[in-house]
């Protein structure tokens, strides 16, 4: 029964092109409101660390408009919104305050005007306390969050030890916020008998559900929630949604009328975590040849105040810090750090791209205390494919494409003779100098988290033949319903037109996991195979026993279904099919097999699979006061098999310069009082148009299927694309390293604005003389 | 003449008149909140991401109309008088046919999340109106699109688009009625001083010119002057204020003049920065490389050089080069006309030398004279649509290779604008050479102590402004030296 390979590893458009176009693409703060509906705005601590003294709220009560006013005494009791039930995460903070911007009492208004007015009049006094704004602060102290995690294998200090080479260093990474375009926003609507729906701009419906059940005290089965796409969610839309969407679901029921909470940019800036920042303590051994020995390295992270995923997002950088590139003996320990900051959450890559910072800077490291080539450096300490395979967590490397990729690419890009030029050209130029780099992504594909690598999925034929498809995973943008529509259509023969793609609902299916770990299509779009592979076996059993002919003479092609020599329309068919009573409905499961993890013992195979990519990057430096232009960028990924080529490009481009733009312009900065002074687009400069490489190519591998049994043999692409601009981190380090005639590693740290820059410039000029 | 009490514009090709109108209220809550137009969206409600891009199309001087595409989160309504007002849902015609703007973005996969394409198709939209410049490169397109922040795609398949419908010939609905909207928006410019107000409690006054704004800033010393709206706006959106009365003076068209001698140029403070452009690009090249750089197009299609400086802030992008050319700024109360030195303008952080009732009419910048040079660097984290960290402007007079006169004026170095008296000392009488600069570079410690920010640290900021002293000595002496990265120079073998 071959299915048809029609709908698939074809550039769909997205399903909502034409309404995103139009401005007529629902999101919840464009739906029509119900009359009566509320409005909600925080009220927002003054403080990074405090005892609140007294809090006088009668202005914001008295406020013409306002409803209700709600703070921590109103929570129910012991209510804890912790994506991991580590109780550390009431709704609003009561006693002590913990960050500069906690939210502290809630404000419910007849329109979102008079919620934001009245919020900013609350007195309140505080008892200040110790503030542990970063991690520098935060070391001394050692409180972490949660447990940290070791990764050890072979015997890092002993190879230390006796390696003929050993640098130690320290790097430091920057955190990112997500700026999702669309902001947070939750919307609750009271029903009948304890009933409660929630419209939520979250990646994670069920942990929605879960939460409002819990800050409600009521069952799940009376709470439903219903996402159809986010504006962006990156990770952001993870776990942060939970407090905006717990409040409204609690003024809904306080009130029974519908409430509606939508913080302005700077109160979600302010309120929601971000991507942690690490400073990264390592030393690595290695030879003449620039072969790594052995690597010792802590990764202390600021975690922000609770727990939140802070355990799985510095485990995962640990599992990064071996990049592309094998270790015979590792050492890793991680530090996730509590600290007075907005608790800090997933964001693409999941702490991954802050492990992958170590891996590059230690092939730069060794390839100027050698005189290498850092391309060169890369490309021997790569994984083996027969040796040489095994990672600081003992799992075996089984699909290792990376040398291929880059050696690929290096020719392409034509690397070498480029990067002969340039040096040429800088020797000449006063004050532009031009930098090179080429550098690989591996990225391991599953949540760490085995439980969470299960997925279900919808299907509904109806009897005109059109299809109803709903499945556990959420639309953000990355093209995940349009590529698991085009599984579906594949299984019945069809057209991607004849599949309706309906809002993710806990009601539909129930005990999802977050679309994220870019798990989104290996997950929903193996369960929605697995129902509509259903339908089609009963509808082929249907076939068989009326038409009188051998099951595997059914098939399903271009909309038609060809039984016993007559070729008749889905339409007719189905038609048909129902008249004798055949199920045309089913849902479909899917859980990743051969994957466990013992994280006390550091040892298992988290990974499904890896994903790769390999990306070149040309920039150019102004030696005066440290600005940059990337001029080209190259790259090759592997996608496996591509459900969607041009979705998977989308995601390749995007994730790009969003890792980018992390690694460059964008900076969070707190000022000596614990505040985030860049909390709007004015100060937190993600990358612009003008920001995109001049010159700007990517390419799929091709003929690279993944060997593992992955929805049509695809590969995961969310994350992975994102860890290709450390390409540019390491060309402007290149450019950089031209002012000390390449003698020294310029150990540029990241973000690398221009500030950074021109400061590492100087630091390397001095260092040379 | 009465004032006229209600606002009157198009909304796509309806005629609206609104009796009752909230001084305060923007654009974007309008057409969300009343309209219920939910197609542009609110990404930051400071003119920032652009989600909120429509355009307003307004008769052109020339004749016909003109297209501009603005940010609606910080336009408040009462400046949409006399305009058609154009959102996302007017594009596509009335049987579904996508707009070719619409159908590019769609071909090109030029959305992911979809939340910042309407305001991406609308800033496509307006250049299709308006022309894409002759040689559409990437560099115009960053132009273009340096008001809309795409945080899914990473503008390449945008990119796509734009040169796409760069290269296309089109012809569109509003092309169709174009002369029914221009009779629409003709009936409607009455020349009516205009005096809008939700309930008689707080008021926006939209005098006809710039005698009508004398006489009711007479009246109201106090009131606030909202010319583009690109800082008045995000006091309404971010802090909630409600100044009153707003008096707005994009209706004086006798304030939005620019006129040249053969000595200097003066640009009324109605002139937005979009139509000061092109002749100071043409004057100064490096005043109008900084001005191609503030803001986004949107921004410089409302804001102006009045507003910049008017507002006296220390990081404003105009100011120091204003100092640094000499320029001469003129001010009105009621009849009584003044002009003094710019640089006079500027007394101390948040303090200027204006009046209660005065008002700022125009600045004259004068030409170049023989042996000027003049150089600007705008230097911020983000190249595009972002506050300069640090704003530099040098105009030096030489005179057989020595420096006759300089002036050096810096933003974000201090309270206010301002020059270095040291540093100028330090290259007067000078040759060209470069201990003359070092002497300068160092002199600039001894008159700025600079401010620590999340855009720069003091000495991040010290060190930059010092070196573009350095960047000055380079340019005026190696002529083949490339100095700046947008300079093609140099970058010519990246295979680009
Ligand atoms: C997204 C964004 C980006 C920006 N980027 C830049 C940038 O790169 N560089 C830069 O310098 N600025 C930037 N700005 C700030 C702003 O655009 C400029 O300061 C602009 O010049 C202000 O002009 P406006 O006409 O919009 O002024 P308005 O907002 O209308 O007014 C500004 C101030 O001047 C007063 N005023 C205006 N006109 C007069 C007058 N004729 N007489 C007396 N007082 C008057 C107003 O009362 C107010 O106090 C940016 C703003 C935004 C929102
Ligand atoms: S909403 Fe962001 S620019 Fe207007
Ligand atoms: S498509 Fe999501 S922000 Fe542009």
């Amino acid at each position: 029964m071959p299915a048809s390979d029609l709908a698939v590893h074809r550039s769909t458009i997205h399903e909502s092109a034409a309404r995103h176009v139009t401005g007529t693409a629902p999101y919840i703060d464009d739906l029509p409101e119900l009359p009566g509906t509320l409005h909600i705005a925080f009220g927002l601590a003054q403080r990074a660390h405090a005892r609140i003294v007294a809090m006088d709220l009668s202005a914001v009560r008295d406020f013409p408009g306002v409803v209700l006013v709600l703070t921590g005494a109103d929570m129910p009791p012991d209510v804890d919104i912790s994506p991991v039930h580590a109780h550390d995460e009431p709704i609003l903070a009561t006693d002590v305050v913990e960050f500069h911007g906690h939210p502290i009492f809630a404000v419910a208004a007849a329109t979102r005007d008079a919620a934001r007015r009245a919020a900013r009049l609350a007195k309140v006094t505080y008892e200040d306390m110790d503030a542990h704004i970063d991690i520098e602060a935060a070391r001394p102290k050692g409180r972490t969050v949660v447990t940290p995690m070791t990764l050890n294998r072979g015997d890092a200090p002993a190879a230390l030890s006796t390696a003929p080479h050993v640098i130690a260093g320290r790097c430091a990474v920057g955190g990112q916020e997500h700026f999702y375009l669309e902001s947070q926003i939750a919307m609750a609507i009271p029903g009948e008998g304890g009933e409660i729906k929630v419209l939520s701009s979250t990646q994670h419906p069920t942990e929605i559900q879960h939460m409002v059940a819990e800050a409600l005290g009521v069952a799940l089965h009376l709470v439903t929630v219903e996402m159809r796409r986010m504006g962006g969610g990156f990770g952001g839309k993870e776990t942060s949604g939970n407090v905006f969407a717990c409040i409204a679901a609690l003024v809904a029921r306080k009130t029974g009328r519908p409430a509606k909470f939508r913080p302005d940019r700077d109160d979600d800036m302010i309120v929601t975590g971000k991507r942690h920042d690490f400073v990264i303590d390592y030393r690595v051994g290695f030879d003449d040849d620039g072969m790594v020995l052995g690597i010792e390295g802590t990764f202390a992270a600021r975690c922000g105040w609770s727990a939140d995923l802070s355990g799985p997002i510095t485990d995962r950088a640990l599992f990064h810090a071996d990049n592309a590139y094998y270790y015979p003996a590792a050492r890793f320990v991680s530090l996730p750090l509590k600290t007075n900051t907005v608790s800090n959450c997933a964001f693409r890559g999941f702490g991954g791209p802050q492990g992958v910072v170590l891996a590059e800077r230690v092939m730069d490291e060794i390839a100027y205390a050698l005189g290498l080539d850092p391309l060169e450096v890369r490309l021997r300490n790569l994984y083996g494919t027969d040796t040489r395979n095994v990672t600081p967590y003992h799992q075996t490397v089984e699909d290792n494409v990376a040398p291929r990729l880059m050696t690929e690419l290096a020719d392409k890009a034509d690397y070498a003779a480029r990067k002969a030029r340039i040096r040429e050209a800088n020797a000449k130029s006063p004050v532009i100098r031009r930098g090179i780099a080429l550098t690989p992504v591996k990225f391991g594909i599953s949540f760490t988290a085995t439980q969470y690598n299960q997925a279900g999925a919808l299907v509904h034929v109806y009897t005109d033949g059109s299809i109803m498809l709903n499945h556990g995973g959420t639309e953000m943008g990355q093209g995940l319903h349009v590529k698991v529509g085009q599984v579906v259509a594949a299984e019945f023969g069809l057209d991607i037109g004849a599949v309706r793609i309906t809002a993710t609902d806990t009601s539909k299916v129930p005990n999802t996991s977050a679309t994220a770990a870019s798990s989104g299509s290996d997950l929903n779009g193996m369960a929605a195979q697995a129902a509509a592979r259903q339908i089609r076996e009963r509808l082929t059993a249907f076939a068989a026993e009326r038409w009188q002919v051998a099951a595997d003479s059914v098939k399903f092609e271009n909309g038609t279904v060809t039984v016993g020599g007559e070729t008749l329309s889905f339409a007719d068919f189905v038609k048909r099919a129902y008249n004798a009573r055949v199920q045309l409905s089913a849902s479909g499961f899917y859980k990743t097999p051969k994957i466990h993890w013992d994280r006390a013992a550091g040892r298992g195979r988290p990974f499904y699979y890896y994903a790769y990519g390999a990306a070149c990057a040309e920039v150019a430096v102004d030696t005066l006061t440290g600005e940059y232009r990337v001029l080209r960028v190259d790259i090759l990924h592997d996608v496996g098999k591509s459900l969607n080529p041009a979705i998977d490009i989308g995601q390749i481009e995007g994730g790009f310069v969003q890792g980018m733009g992390w690694l460059t312009t964008e900076e969070l900065w707190w000022d000596g009082q614990g505040r985030l002074r860049t909390h709007a687009p004015s100060t937190y400069k993600i990358p612009a148009c003008g920001d995109r490489p001049l010159h700007f190519e990517v390419a799929l591998l091709e003929n690279q299927a993944n060997v593992e049994e992955t929805i049509h043999r695809s590969k995961a692409v969310g994350e992975p694309p994102f860890m290709l601009a450390f390409s540019v981190l390491h060309a402007m380090s290149d450019a950089i390293a031209s002012v000390a005639d390449y003698r020294l590693c310029p150990r540029l740290d990241a973000p690398a604005t221009p500030e950074r820059v021109l400061n590492t410039i100087e630091a390397l000029r001095a260092r040379a003389k | 003449m009465a004032a006229r009490n209600c606002l009157k514009f198009l909304l796509g090709h309806e005629a609206r008149t609104l009796d009752a109108v909230d001084p305060t209220a923007t654009v974007l809550d309008y057409l969300r909140l009343e309209e219920r137009r939910t197609g542009t969206k609110e990404g930051c409600a400071e003119g920032d991401c652009g989600a909120c891009t429509v355009v307003v199309a307004r008769p052109s001087p020339e004749g016909g109309l003109r297209y501009q595409a603005v940010n609606a989160c910080i336009q408040p309504l009462g400046t949409l008088d006399g305009a058609q007002l154009i959102t996302v849902e007017d594009l596509a015609a009335a049987d579904g046919t996508l707009h070719p703007v619409q159908q590019a973005m769609v071909d090109c996969h030029g959305s992911q999340c979809g939340f910042c394409t309407p305001g991406f198709v609308m800033s496509l939209f307006a250049m299709t109106k308006e022309g894409f410049p002759p040689e559409t490169d990437d560099q115009a397109i960053d132009e273009i699109l340096a008001g809309n922040l795409c945080r899914c795609t990473g503008y390449a398949p945008i990119a796509r688009a734009a040169h796409g419908l760069a290269a296309m010939e089109i012809t569109d609905g509003f092309d169709a009625r174009r002369e029914e909207t221009q009779a629409a928006l003709a009936a409607m410019d009455d020349g009516a001083d205009v005096s809008l107000t939700e309930d008689e409690t707080r008021w926006f006054h939209a005098p006809a010119s710039a005698d009508g704004l004398a006489e009711l800033m007479l009246q109201y010393p106090d009131a606030t002057i909202v010319a583009g709206a690109t800082d008045v706006g995000l006091w309404l959106t971010k802090h909630l204020m409600r100044p009153d009365p707003l008096i707005w003076l994009g209706r004086a068209r006798d304030l939005a003049t620019i006129e040249e001698t053969t000595t200097d140029i003066t640009i009324g403070a109605g002139v937005t920065y979009s139509d000061a452009l092109a002749h100071l690009s043409w004057t100064w090249p490096d005043f109008g490389a900084v001005v191609r750089r503030i803001g986004s197009t949107q921004i410089r299609n409302a804001g102006t050089i009045g507003g910049n400086v008017a507002n006296g802030s220390p990081i404003g992008d105009t100011p120091p080069m204003l100092i640094a050319l000499g320029a001469r700024l003129h001010l009105r109360q009621g009849r009584i006309r003044r002009v003094i030195p710019i640089e006079d303008f500027f007394i101390d952080y948040g303090k200027q030398d204006r009046a209660p009732g005065e008002f700022v009419e125009a600045v004259t910048i004068p030409r170049p004279a023989p042996g000027q040079i003049f150089k600007a660097y705008k230097l911020s984290k983000r190249f595009d649509q972002d506050i300069s960290a640090v704003m530099g402007a040098f105009s030096l007079f030489v005179d057989e290779g020595r420096i006759v006169t300089a002036r050096v004026a810096f933003g974000g170095m201090a309270g206010t604008p301002k020059r270095s008296p040291s540093a100028e000392a330090a290259l007067t009488g000078h040759t060209l050479e470069k201990s003359a600069f070092e002497t300068a570079m160092r002199a600039l410690a001894i008159d700025f102590k600079p401010l620590t920010d999340m855009r720069a640290s003091a000495a991040y900021r010290l060190k930059a402004a010092q070196n573009m002293l350095m960047r000055v000595f380079i340019e005026v002496t190696d002529e083949d030296a490339a100095t700046r990265l947008w300079d093609k120079r140099g970058i010519d073998d990246a295979g680009l």
